[in-house]
């Protein structure tokens, strides 16, 4: 911040006054207070997030309650190892982004460059891993809606797994619409959280982040963590309902 | 490469944390970094997690099958919390905003399961 136009600080109070790091706002007393701030705003934030994808939770409970034999069936359809493959790969981001706060917080700038790129990466393996997964839900017409195929609930090519009753079948369009909305908004939020670390990268290049300046490194780590734990439910959930 | 000036002067309005005019930090907080070490070890506690809650999806628990798959996720949950978002280590205000936000979202299931759940007393 060496040649640009006066801040407000150099303006109103004489140097020596008011020193304070450059990304300290004047309306805070002190950098730790802006940080506390911050995060605090992050936490309210989070919470809304918590409601947000907690409907779709109470959803899911009231529903697989009331059908849950379509829910059993409509689960053992999914990939339970591209689910596992998928839990390990995110937790796997989740630590590398945690690994990113702790390179901001001792400054070593390559390290967080790398630790940002590999959170990129292995978002981009798990979203890869889902693409996968909708298209056979689409090839399959396990997709809710006017071309919904119950035949492989009726009369299951498995013959492990349980044939349903017509009436119950069709209810297995409740247990994929949830499954969509889930993942999907799931899968949304993690779209926008690599936008947001791409911007990262650049600007941890030009050493942004390895100033002090940890905040915006560290509240993204939170959004991306909240992220893994909402997985985290997603996946015994919605993979493991009962594979016997 | 780096385009920032880092400061290294100190902060002359940086209050004593423990002087009692300390509004700015008022809880005394020392700023903690979580290091590499404890990332790992929670790594692998969420690894071992996982695997645990595959193989108990496959064992035959019955009705307990949901909740032994919860009491999983929500312990590893509660590791990301304590350690990854580093609120373990963060200020009370904090731990009680987030202590809030479940018990708002427990008000939400409890709530309306006890509805669903009376409006046909003794018809099942």
């Amino acid at each position: 911040m060496a040649d640009h136009a006066l801040t407000h600080d150099e303006v109103v109070a004489p140097h020596g006054v008011h020193e304070h790091p450059f990304y300290q706002k004047h309306h805070f007393e002190t950098a730790e207070q802006q940080r506390e701030a911050a995060g605090f705003g992050m936490w309210l934030f989070l919470l809304t997030e918590i409601m947000f994808f907690g409907g779709l939770f109470m959803a899911y409970l009231l529903y697989r309650n009331w059908y849950y034999d379509a829910f059993v069936s409509g689960s053992n359809t999914l990939s339970l190892s591209l689910g596992l493959i998928n839990t390990i790969v995110l937790i796997g981001s989740s630590l590398t982004m945690a690994m990113a706060v702790w390179a901001a917080e001792v400054r070593k700038q390559g390290a967080l460059v790398m630790y940002l790129v590999a959170t990129i990466v292995l978002g981009c393996i798990f979203l890869g891993i889902k693409t996968v997964e909708y298209k056979e839900k689409f090839e399959l017409h396990h997709v809710p809606g006017a071309s919904f195929d119950i035949s492989e609930f009726v009369h299951p090519t498995d013959k492990a797994e349980k044939p349903l009753p017509v009436d119950m079948a069709n209810k297995t369009q409740i247990y994929f619409s949830l499954y969509f909305a889930m993942t999907g908004v799931h899968a949304f939020h993690m779209i926008i959280g690599l936008g947001m670390l791409i911007y990262f990268v650049v600007k941890a290049r030009q050493g942004l982040y390895t100033t002090g300046y940890v905040q915006p490194i560290e509240n993204f780590g939170l959004y991306w963590h909240f992220v893994d734990i909402v997985w985290i439910f997603l996946f015994p959930l919605l993979y493991l309902i009962n594979r016997h | 490469m780096s385009d920032y000036k880092v400061s290294t002067k100190h902060d002359p309005h940086t209050p004593d944390k423990h002087d009692p005019a300390n509004v700015t930090n008022p809880e005394h907080a020392e700023h903690h970094i979580v290091g590499p070490a404890t990332y790992l070890g929670i790594f692998a506690i969420l690894m071992v997690g996982t695997i645990l809650t595959v193989v108990a999806s496959r064992l035959p628990l019955g009705i307990f099958t949901a909740p032994v798959a919860l009491a999983i996720a929500v312990t590893k949950a509660v590791f990301v919390v304590l350690f990854f978002m580093h609120v373990k280590y963060s200020t009370r205000l904090v731990k009680l905003t987030v202590a809030a936000g479940f018990f708002t979202f427990s008000i939400l299931v409890i709530m309306s399961m006890s509805d669903y759940i009376s409006r046909a007393w003794g018809q099942w």
